[in-house]
């Protein structure tokens, strides 16, 4: 079962890290991967902290990831990078969008949004952290910043055997198909 | 054959289709709503719709089985409470085309008011339970599921958990198969259940189930992958899935579709071939209790616990005792507990209701049961479906018997509740004259599930246009005479309508009439609005209102122009008119 790897994609309710999760398996499957995957519907939608869950390798039991079982997290907000960061391997690789959420609880003043969750993340975790909201509104949309990220995490995980490009072409709405194969290089480059 | 990505959901879907069904009903119900929303892609082979409750929607489709036909019900597991009657009496009577009910249990409750057990319900009712563990098997199941019940006379469970309901995996795809349908005859005998009639039916009912277990015995679904003799697994559903990945390569597994009855024949044999025998299940010792009860040893919640979903890592600690290697970061994450949208309809009734500490308030389950969280906190209760009314009447009875008169007393339920059981409490506050006001928040849509169509929204769930219901016309037919429509989101209008129905010497009900933002064939006034910082004195009225878009940063509020959406709630509770809707 060692060749079975696992991603944690985590972000807020409405970023977009479904569909970066679809263009993720649809890669996968077409190079031959079994793969599995698993995401949280309904009441936990609404603002609340969602992730999704992609595991492949040659057969795949589990579709759930439990703690520390991921090979990468993919955080689209910083917050929840922390939040999850248990159920990544102790050698496991962090994307990390370097953008705030503040949510419902901080913003009724209830909490304090955390400081130094980059930091304290970097401090145990190989990260890579990129302004991907910053870079999808160079882009001329931000919505795209499901895309920087994907790209991000492609190069992180060195997934390069797969035509990403044909598939994010083939994934995304014809109109948007230009814009997000820019984002999607953006996010590859932005990562060393 | 094609091989495509599906979730458990989508690929129940299918399975259907491929057995050749023809009349589905149901209600949504997370985790078990994308079945029904995927059906319509079928439509020109079968028949589904959505009903007002599942109730309804087990008795349609069980109508449809005594025609002769193969027909489909599908649930949360609450709904399978509110179906819970029709179930248990079909069993009795039997089928007349192949009957399954989709029951998709929710451990961890990701978005359930508890983690009941469904399992249960096969047993206490007597009928066939199939446990599917992925996609694949959701779809090839269903097929089975249809034979085992024309076989064996019975209504099948078909149960599923949110991971099975909700991961996606690859499925092949197959062809339909149509299903011969015998010439419709009137049989009393078996079909009205007279006390007579259920007499002569459950000594049947145990028969076929005895006949059911031998089957169970041979079914491939129930199969044995035989490795080592060390150790040996009993396992179903999603946690075969854990186990299979927990366990060493050379232990053995009998891995089990059909769940009810257990093939206890089979589950010896393979239980006399294995030194140490786990029993591996999410939730309650279903299994583990009957083996027992056998007087086969074996390992199960003595390691394992009834609390909550299993996952890999768990089951590893429970069962192994490695702990999973995590580090520590030293910085913890904020809360994120969901929250009315931006822009919601139902903001600004709880708003008004939380000003009020006079005011007892029975809530509901949908969105709106956000209303209870801060700042709004502006709940008392909420039970069920349809609770909202009768929890109510049941508060002011209380309260008139010992007489705290002073309290005011409402019951809160949305459009798709009213329809799916908050008539009969209307029917109850008016027929025993409860000191009761019960709202209505009409959003034109059961909008927690992910918004499917219901009576009052003008739609079918197969895209054609049906009669809307008039809550109002309904309300009024149940004597409520002074029925009070307001747009939730004008706070002035909405303190008027509490005052006017309080005051009312008529019979009063409120209809909270605004469309849920999220409604595609809607078009919504988007807009937004704005801080004026010179105006702002930072005193944090607006976020009384709980929106996620406002916030209070360095004295000042700050409105998030990626989800404000210009609903001007927060404008309105502003005392210094420092927020405005841009033109």
């Amino acid at each position: 079962m060692s060749q079975v790897k696992s991603a944690l994609l985590v972000g807020v309710g409405g970023q977009g890290a479904i569909l970066t999760a679809k263009v993720l398996v649809k890669g996968l499957m077409e190079a031959g991967f079994d793969v599995k995957m698993s995401e949280v519907h309904g009441m936990s939608q609404r603002g609340g902290s969602v992730s999704t869950q992609v595991r492949w390798g040659d057969k795949v039991y589990s579709p759930l990831i439990g703690k520390g079982a991921a090979d990468i997290i993919v955080a689209f907000e910083k917050m929840e990078a922390v939040r999850y960061a248990d159920y990544l391997k102790s050698d496991g690789v962090a994307v990390i969008n370097d953008y705030e959420i503040e949510g419902a609880t901080v913003a009724a003043g209830l909490a304090q949004y955390p400081e130094g969750t980059l930091e304290a993340m970097q401090a145990h975790f190989h990260c890579h952290v990129l302004k991907a909201e910053e870079i999808a509104r160079g882009l001329g949309n931000a919505k795209c910043m499901n895309i920087v990220l994907f790209g991000s995490m492609v190069k992180a995980l060195g997934m390069d055997d797969i035509d990403w490009e044909k598939v994010i072409g083939e994934t995304v709405p014809e109109k948007f198909r230009e814009l997000n194969l820019k984002a999607y290089k953006a996010g590859y480059e932005a990562v060393l | 054959m094609e091989k495509i990505l599906l979730s458990g959901n989508e690929a129940i879907a299918r399975g259907a289709y491929e057995a050749g069904v023809k009349v589905a009903s149901a209600y949504p119900g997370t985790p078990s709503t994308e079945i029904f929303e995927n059906l319509p892609l079928y439509k020109d082979s079968l028949y589904s719709e959505w009903a007002p409750n599942e109730k309804v929607a087990t008795e349609v489709a069980y109508g449809a089985s005594i025609a002769g036909v193969r027909s489909l019900t599908a649930m949360k597991h609450v709904g399978v409470n509110v179906a819970a009657d029709p179930i248990f009496t079909a069993a009795y009577n039997g089928v007349g085309g192949g009957f399954v009910i989709v029951s998709a249990d929710d451990p961890s409750m990701h978005s359930s008011q508890n983690e009941q057990d469904n399992r249960h319900y096969a047993r206490a009712a007597k009928m066939a339970m199939v446990e599917p563990s992925d996609s694949q098997e959701c779809k090839d199941f269903m097929a089975a599921a249809y034979e085992i019940s024309e076989r064996f006379d019975m209504p099948v469970l078909f149960r599923t958990t949110t991971r099975v309901a909700h991961s996606k995996s690859i499925v092949s795809l197959g062809e339909r198969r149509e299903q011969p349908v015998p010439e419709y005859k009137r049989n009393v005998r078996k079909n009205v259940c007279t006390p007579a009639n259920a007499f002569l039916n459950h000594p049947k009912v145990e028969e076929n189930l005895k006949a059911l277990e031998a089957y169970a015995c041979e079914s491939p679904l129930n199969r044995v992958e035989m490795k080592g003799t060390k150790i040996g697994v009993i396992s179903a559903s999603i946690a075969y899935q854990y186990a299979k990945e927990v366990f060493p390569e050379d232990t053995s597994f009998l891995k089990l579709g059909i769940t009810n009855p257990l093939p206890m024949a089979l589950i010896k044999e393979f239980a006399s071939k294995v030194e140490t025998l786990y029993v591996i299940e999410e939730l309650d010792p279903f299994m583990e209790d009957q083996i027992k009860a056998a007087g086969i040893a074996c390992i199960g919640k003595e390691l394992t616990t009834p609390l909550y979903e299993m996952n890999p890592e768990r089951l590893r600690e429970q069962i192994f005792g490695v702990k999973p290697e995590t580090k520590e970061v030293g910085v913890s994450a904020v809360s994120r507990p969901p929250v009315l949208c931006p822009g919601c309809p139902h903001r600004g009734f709880f708003y008004t209701m939380g000003r009020h500490k006079d005011f007892v308030v029975a809530g509901d389950i949908g969105c709106y049961t956000l209303g209870a969280a801060p700042p709004l906190n502006a709940l008392d209760s909420v039970v069920c479906m349809g609770g909202g009314f009768s929890v109510a009447m049941g508060l002011a009875k209380a309260f008139e018997a010992t007489g705290q008169k002073e309290k005011k007393v409402f019951g809160v339920l949305g459009d798709s509740t009213f329809f799916h059981s908050g008539i009969t409490g209307a029917v109850e506050i008016m027929y025993n004259q409860g000191n009761v006001i019960p709202v209505v928040l009409d959003n034109h849509i059961t909008g927690m599930t992910g918004h499917q169509d219901n009576p009052g929204s003008g739609y079918s769930l197969q895209g054609e246009i049906a009669e809307a219901l008039k809550i109002e016309e309904v309300l009024k037919a149940c004597g409520f005479k002074n029925v009070i429509i307001v747009d939730p989101q004008d706070l002035k209008a909405m303190e008027q309508a509490v005052k006017a129905a309080l005051a009312s010497e008529e019979k009063a009900a409120i209809i909270t009439r605004r469309p849920c933002l999220l409604i595609k064939r809607i078009k919504h006034d988007i807009g937004l609005c704005k801080v004026d910082t010179e105006k702002c004195i930072g005193c944090k009225k607006c976020l009384s209102v709980g929106c996620p878009a406002i916030s209070v940063t360095e004295g000042k509020a700050k409105i998030d122009v990626n989800q404000c959406v210009g609903c001007t709630v927060c404008a309105q509770v502003c005392p210094m008119g420092a927020i405005e809707k841009e033109a």
